[in-house]
């Protein structure tokens, strides 16, 4: 025992104290590039109506993994996710549709503009002190606001939205392939893998351990001398670039975005659902609440397409799928009010 | 050397003066205990020196520089540091990250950040914890988790609340071992502490607060003794 103290005394020094290890991080990474393996091979085996969930299921993990971003690890929760989401999506529409630019240029470019737009509505939701309740109805307001804007310019092209051309040859550059082509399930896989690799990156940066700290404490925070606006700001910008990429390869995918697909308060929804499902604050939780929501949400799309015999009143019906959420948040919250993934592990450790 | 100047510092609440004209002058290297009965405003008095209250009026300089109306943040990145009566950890984190959280100042890796963590650790006696989740401390350990954090800035002047209160006797004398250390060490402190004896051992001037004003300033035996102060703090106790 006393050997044992003595040790610790002199172990500051040493350069590998076991203590200092983040295995989790290591561990993290490698579970990463083990999921990103099989996820890549998945599609060899997929019809394509599985396809179109399994893609449907990615966009729904990006956009959770972003809104985690912000609303877990930074503490400020967002209920207007599709402001950016909505930026990625028209950007990607506008510039590809009207000047033929790359899609890949567009993502950026929406990124960028809703990391810009993202900073400067938490910069004055947090600026006039709104906090909790209150800042998540203000994130509200402004994605209500962004529809409002976009269904009424014309350049946007009003209620009618943007249709992508179908271009005559296949390129990587423009993002169109062939009709059931993988690549379409691999694009946003990849990006996906990079949004994940990039959250485990950040969980542990000097950033990243600021955002969190102020989201347990911001005076504590503010009293070891962090600024906690810029903190808070840098994970907002991040948070919402993200969204929009998720948002470009929407309207990629899909060849088509409205206002209510890219702006509407349902989108808000979508990005929420699958992180709180899965368990916020946590690098796993937002991917598992998508591989709950995804199939979900492109079953209830194909029942009210087509429903069976028994449930024929259901059809032409809108809104299911968010009642549907509704039921499944109220049952999580319930049950495992740190998600699927946050309750299993805390058993797991126990 | 002055290395804090107060000058006619108030804090009013609506209607209540929490703080009410303090005048002070703390010279480097000083060890200065505060004392006073509860709601006398030694804490409000920290965050005023600390920025995390905006003065209704008076002066703060530190080192220099005047700081009045500074927010926190930029108070304690100048080496002016606080730590909290009410101990205010980060809870989802563990007692490592949580001082890493401040030893991320002057280490921007998080490896260097988390060794260096683990040596403030080491030295406040918390190593027992060093993986534990904060959250899940006793009060003696997230009064010294309190402690650490603040070490971990390297402040020159170090504002103690209550650090060794909720502390049991064994408990505490190496804390007080430990704060005698970091004195000599050349950190200037104030430190606000109820224990009588372990303010008498530490300080080489006490101020006695009293409704927000300042009642008697000087040394410690000698301002003990001062029959006002004895009617107005120490009476309670002696009565
Ligand atoms: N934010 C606040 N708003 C209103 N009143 C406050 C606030 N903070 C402190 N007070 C009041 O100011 C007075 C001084 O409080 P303070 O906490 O500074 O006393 P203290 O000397 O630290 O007491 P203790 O020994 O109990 O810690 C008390 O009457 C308290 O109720
Ligand atoms: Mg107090």
């Amino acid at each position: 025992m006393t050997d044992m103290v003595d040790k610790q005394v002199h172990s500051a020094a040493d350069r590998d104290d076991p203590r200092l290890k983040d295995r989790s991080r290591s561990r993290a990474y490698l579970a990463l590039l083990v999921v990103a393996v099989v996820l890549a091979l998945l599609p060899l085996g997929m019809s394509d109506r599985v396809e179109t969930i399994a893609v449907r299921t990615l966009i729904f993990a990006i956009m959770a993994v972003a809104w985690n971003l912000m609303s877990g690890y930074g503490g400020l929760f967002s209920f207007g996710h599709a402001a950016f989401f909505g930026i990625g999506a028209y950007t990607d529409a506008y510039l590809v549709v009207d000047h033929s630019v790359s899609p890949w240029i567009a993502m950026i470019v929406g990124a960028l503009l809703a990391a810009a737009a993202g900073g400067a509505i938490a910069f004055l939701c947090l600026r006039y002190r709104l906090a909790g309740a209150y800042f998540a109805l203000a994130t509200f307001a402004f994605a209500m606001m962004f529809l409002l804007v976009v269904q009424n310019l014309e350049i946007l092209h009003k209620t009618e939205g943007f249709n992508l051309p179908i271009l005559p040859t296949y390129s990587w550059k423009m993002m169109q392939f062939a009709q059931g082509s993988r690549n379409y399930y691999w694009i946003p896989l990849g990006i996906l893998v990079v949004a994940l690799a990039g959250t485990i990156a950040f969980v542990g940066s000097r950033a990243g351990q600021y955002a969190q700290a102020i989201r347990d404490d911001e005076v504590a925070a503010a009293s070891l001398g962090i600024n906690a606006l810029r903190y808070r700001l840098v994970t907002v910008a991040l948070s919402c670039g993200l969204t929009a990429v998720a948002g470009a390869y929407y309207t990629q995918y899909y060849f088509f975005v409205g206002p209510d697909q890219g702006f509407g308060s349902g989108v808000s929804i979508e990005a929420m659902i699958p992180a709180v499902i899965g368990g916020i604050g946590t690098v796993w939780g937002p991917v598992i609440g998508a591989l709950v929501v995804g199939p979900l949400a492109e079953g209830i799309t194909s029942i009210l397409r087509n429903p069976p015999q028994v449930l024929s009143f259901l059809q032409g019906l809108t809104g299911l799928d968010v009642a549907v959420y509704a039921v499944l948040l109220i049952v999580i919250v319930l049950f495992m009010p740190k998600g699927i993934y946050g309750t299993l592990r805390d058993r797991w450790r126990k | 050397m002055t290395i804090l100047e107060v000058k006619g510092l108030v804090k009013s609440f609506s209607g209540l003066t929490a703080v009410n004209d303090i005048n002070l002058e703390v010279r480097e290297h000083e060890f200065l205990g505060i004392v006073g009965p509860n709601g006398a405003g030694k804490t409000t008095l920290f965050s005023l020196l600390s920025g995390q209250l905006p003065p209704s009026a008076g002066k703060v300089v530190f080192e220099g520089r005047d700081i009045t109306g500074w927010s926190a943040n930029k108070v304690a990145a100048t080496g002016l540091v606080r730590t909290f009566q009410l101990m205010r950890p980060f809870e989802s984190m563990s007692v490592l990250d949580n001082v890493a959280i401040a030893s991320h100042a002057r280490h921007r890796s998080r490896r260097a950040a988390r060794r260096h963590a683990l040596g403030v650790i080491e030295r406040v006696q918390l190593e027992r914890y060093v993986n534990s989740l904060s959250g899940s401390l006793p009060t003696a350990g997230l009064k010294r988790l309190e402690l650490a954090r603040a070490l971990a800035l390297e402040p020159r002047l170090l504002l103690l609340d209550e650090v060794l209160a909720g502390l049991v006797p064994a408990e505490r004398a190496p804390m007080i071992e430990l704060l005698r250390e970091l004195h000599t060490d050349g950190v200037t402190v104030m430190l606000i502490e109820h224990i009588m004896t372990a303010v008498l051992a530490l300080s080489e001037r006490l101020l006695v607060m009293h409704e927000g004003a300042q009642l008697a300033l000087g040394e410690p035996r000698a301002v003990v003794d001062d029959p006002v102060v004895i009617e107005a703090y120490l009476g309670e106790d002696y009565a």
